[in-house]
């Protein structure tokens, strides 16, 4: 029993019981359980890939990375282009099928935005690499501060497609850009099914799997198992022969590169892309997921990321109809993200040991 | 000793154990006033130890005390913290300067004992709100600074000195303590230029002549000898002699340091030796080699290791003899000409000493030689893996970690080495020391070098898994023929296993011994009274 308990990790058993609790008291309240069920699934197949750009930074030593806005501004650049070129309108392609559109959409979309966020996140790794030792303080400002600056660059950019600026003839885009008219929800409604209400994104949820199939790949290959040495004892991988400092970049990089996907992911299964203030606490969410999972900041598995991402996003989908028939005035939803996904980073940062762990 | 002499400390049959490990086995320091008494021995014959519990560290009581008894000025002293050390007038000149850079010399002296004159404020809210009485602490610390004979304004900053300054003043602040009988200097010429030394040893003759005694603690034979009036040698916790300096001679201290039996881990008799070792074949050639690690700099070091022998480098702690390998590794930065097996070495490109078949099994096994928290499997393929690209298959574009492979391999490693694990996948943090080091050894071995590092391979690990650690050693250069160069702080086990063993001192090349040099030979060579490198 205590063996199976320090395996699962203490944490772990206390957030699924109240998952377990959620889905009872669910129950009890006569809530519509497949529906409920079904938004969980989708929520998964949103988040994941956003939790799942922690892996990289995590293994190649940088820790938690905050900053994935710097990956999710790249990404939602990418969106936006291709809602200007309005791809998912193509009359060729919406001929093929119009699914198909929004798929070429999309992909497009994640093509731009990953070669967008190999820049930014080469240009970041750069700065990591300079602030060793107090990476985690860095990424949560540089997230910060990306969102800021680009709060200017939104009102400023020369697009003029009507989904995107503000509506009758303003300047600058808009908050929420709807996506109804490119790709949203391609990837959930593909391969789609429901058994009742209870329906599965299919597409969505493979995408993801595939993702981090991908992922598990590169860490067993000789690049990855040397981030994953970097990143766990620089002086080790030094006397192996590996240069700590590339290895950091090659993880910043991949991080970024996983948050542009898992942003135009997330924004697909939303219908909707978030500017401005929209993805600034993108990176706590995911940070908790992955924590929630039972990483910690010098070691992050992809089954953190599957265990975490589906428990974070279940007590968040099952909580709010849960507390609100218990408590039923105010927004207690939000309050409880909030401490949730605060309480568990600040947990899993006292159980970390300080600095790079050399003293 | 006559009981009629007056000593100022007497220190009687200390013993003490650090969780059943008896450190000290009963030691007994005397010290007349007025005397420069030097503390000699080895790393870990226990000086330090004798230090603290003379000081009432909180280390010492922590840990169960001491047996034995101490008296100061022929009174029987508790000393259970290191106030009362001080109070009886004991102090110490610490290695690692105490000193607070921000503050001028005056302030570094007088912190804390600072001469105060009462005002308003403090008369309603006490001591801790009187005024500094400037003048006098200044004049103090010039009357302090003069007897050293120090030349320096005392209101510079510390910040900047020459560390031979820094010496300086924290012997001032010792002596500016009214009242003080005992002054322990802790190897305080480790950090100094000849030159600063020197003038160090005058001020410590200066000092002993107003009275107060000096324990002088140092590995340097010649300071000895200069300096101090008698000297106590301790060995692995264990009282040796204590001798006048006028009665004795280098020679016989350095005899007293070392004296220890020696047994060959080869039998020759029964193995017979059919390695060829030839002077023209050398496996690494070092000329004007340098290594820039903190706290073990090599400072210039020419050397030649033959093919095939097992070589050994010595030497006491701090004197750079970890700066040689580490630097050769790529992980501090070195300069010189390496040569191995004939090539030239690329010090600034890293890993290139791997692709020389140059494997390093690290001093520092948590810190450099282990992934904690990885699976032992993982620990032993991976610089394999990483510099040779086994135990990877290919998939299409990409080079995979071939699971079965590395499985099969760790497996054959853990049972040839006799690794005791739960299995391969164990993260290699949860096993024993000796363990451990087997499998820093086993990634070594499994980069099948022609050449092999080891650095301190039995620190911290227990005496059965010593002896096969070193047994392993000696039958991988006998059947593989590969050149060992094992570094050690532990004389006994170099001179059991190596052909030759080289002693640095100073970050330079002390001598080249044979294992059985006489003890005097290795005693002196550590003690830094041999310069040049010579080869006996």
């Amino acid at each position: 029993m205590k063996s199976m308990i320090n395996k699962f990790g203490l944490p772990r058993i206390i957030i699924a019981g109240f998952f377990l609790l959620l889905v009872m008291g669910a129950a009890y309240f006569d809530m519509n359980m497949p529906q409920l069920m079904g938004d969980v699934l989708r929520r998964w197949g949103m988040f994941g890939i956003l939790a799942l750009a922690m892996v990289p930074a995590v293994q190649c030593g940088i820790g938690l990375n905050f900053g994935i806005s710097m990956g999710i501004v790249g990404g939602l650049l990418g969106g936006i282009i291709v809602i200007q070129l309005n791809i998912a309108q193509n009359p060729a392609l919406v001929a093929i099928h119009p699914l198909f559109a929004g798929w070429a959409a999309i992909l497009t979309a994640i093509l731009i935005g990953v070669v967008l966020a190999v820049g930014i996140g080469y240009l970041y790794g750069l700065l990591l690499n300079k602030v060793k030792g107090s990476e985690m303080t860095v990424t949560t400002y540089v997230g910060f501060s990306v969102i800021a600056f680009m709060n200017m660059v939104w009102m400023l950019l020369p697009f003029d497609n009507g989904e995107l600026i503000w509506p009758n003839a303003g300047k600058g885009m808009r908050n929420t850009i709807s996506l109804a008219s490119s790709f949203s929800e391609v990837m959930s409604k593909t391969g789609e099914f429901s058994i009742g209400d209870f329906s599965v994104p299919t597409g969505m949820l493979l995408f993801f799997f595939f993702m981090c199939f991908l992922m598990w790949l590169f860490m067993r290959s000789r690049t990855g198992l040397a981030m994953s040495a970097a990143g766990a004892n620089p002086m080790f991988a030094k006397a192996a022969g590996i240069n700590v400092d590339k290895m950091r970049l090659v993880g910043t990089v991949l991080s970024t590169v996983l948050a542009a996907v898992g942003i135009l992911v997330y924004a697909q299964g939303y219908g909707f892309m978030q500017l401005y203030n929209g993805p600034m606490m993108m990176g706590f969410t995911s940070v908790a997921a992955v924590l929630i999972g039972g990483a910690t900041p010098k070691r992050a598995l992809i089954v953190h990321v599957l265990v975490g991402t589906f428990l974070f996003q279940g007590i968040m989908t099952l909580g709010l109809p849960v507390v609100n028939q218990i408590l039923p005035e105010g927004n207690l939803s939000e309050v409880m993200r909030m401490i949730i996904s605060n309480g568990i980073i600040i947990y899993a940062l006292t159980q970390t040991k300080g600095g790079d762990g050399r003293e | 000793m006559s009981t009629s002499e007056n000593y100022v400390l007497k220190m009687d049959n200390i013993v003490k154990e650090y969780s059943g490990n008896r450190v000290l086995k009963g030691v007994n320091l005397y010290i007349r006033p007025g005397e420069i008494h030097a503390l000699m021995g080895e790393n870990g014959a226990g000086k330090s130890t004798l230090m603290n519990i003379l000081f009432g560290m909180p280390v010492i009581h922590n840990t169960g005390g001491f047996e034995g008894t101490v008296q100061v000025n022929g009174q029987e002293a508790n000393i259970d913290t290191p106030l009362k050390a001080m109070e009886l007038g004991i102090g110490m000149v610490h290695q690692e300067f105490m000193l607070i850079p921000g503050f001028t010399v005056t302030e570094n002296i007088k912190v804390g004992r600072e001469t105060t004159t009462s005002n308003l404020v403090s008369r309603i809210f006490g001591k801790s709100m009187e005024t500094l009485d400037k003048k006098s602490m200044r004049k103090d610390a010039k009357t302090a600074l003069k007897t050293i004979g120090l030349q320096i304004e005392d209101y510079v900053k510390v910040a900047g000195l020459p560390v031979g300054y820094m010496q300086f003043i924290e012997i001032a602040r010792e002596l500016d303590k009214t009242g003080i009988k005992i002054l322990v200097f802790d190897e305080p010429t480790a950090v100094l230029t000849e030159s600063e030394a020197d003038r160090l040893l005058d001020a410590m003759r200066v000092i002993a002549a107003q009275g107060i005694a000096i324990v002088f603690i140092t590995h340097r034979l010649d300071e000895v000898m200069a300096v101090a009036d008698s000297m106590t040698v301790l060995r692995d916790g264990e009282f040796v002699a204590r001798k006048e300096i006028k009665d004795t001679s280098a020679v016989e201290i350095a005899e007293l340091m070392i004296g220890r039996k020696v047994e060959k881990l080869v039998d020759e008799s029964t193995e017979p030796d059919t390695r060829q070792i030839s002077e023209d074949n050398i496996a690494v050639s070092l000329r004007n080699y340098k290594v820039d690690m903190p706290g073990e700099q090599v400072r210039g070091i020419d050397l030649d290791i033959r093919r095939g022998e097992i070589f050994g480098i010595g030497g006491l702690a701090g004197q750079g003899k970890l700066g040689i390998p580490n630097g050769i590794q790529g992980l501090y930065k070195a300069e010189g000409e390496v040569k191995i097996n004939g090539e030239p070495l690329d010090l600034e490109k890293l890993g290139d000493a791997l692709n020389h078949k140059v494997a390093f099994v690290s001093e520092d096994r948590r810190g450099v030689g282990l992934l904690l928290e990885e699976s032992i499997e993982e620990n032993i393929i991976f610089s394999a893996m990483y510099t040779n690209g086994k135990f990877l298959k290919k998939i299409g574009w990409m080079h995979l970690y071939d699971g079965a492979a590395g499985k099969a391999h760790a497996e054959d490693m853990v049972k040839t080495l006799d690794i005791r694990c739960t299995g391969i996948r164990q993260a290699a943090g949860r096993l024993s020391g000796g363990n451990q080091q087997k499998v820093c050894l086993a990634r070594a071995l499994t980069l099948e070098p022609d050449v092999l590092f080891v650095s301190e391979p039995t620190r911290g690990i227990d005496i059965g898994a010593k002896k096969l650690v070193l047994e392993y050693l000696a039958k991988l250069n006998r059947e593989q023929g590969v050149t060992v160069i094992i570094v050690s702080s532990e004389l006994t086990e170099l001179r059991s296993i190596s052909d030759r063993i080289a002693i640095v001192s100073d970050g330079k090349l002390a001598c080249i011994l044979k294992p059985d040099a006489s003890d005097a030979d290795f005693g002196l060579a550590m003690s830094g009274a041999w310069k040049g490198g010579q080869e006996s």
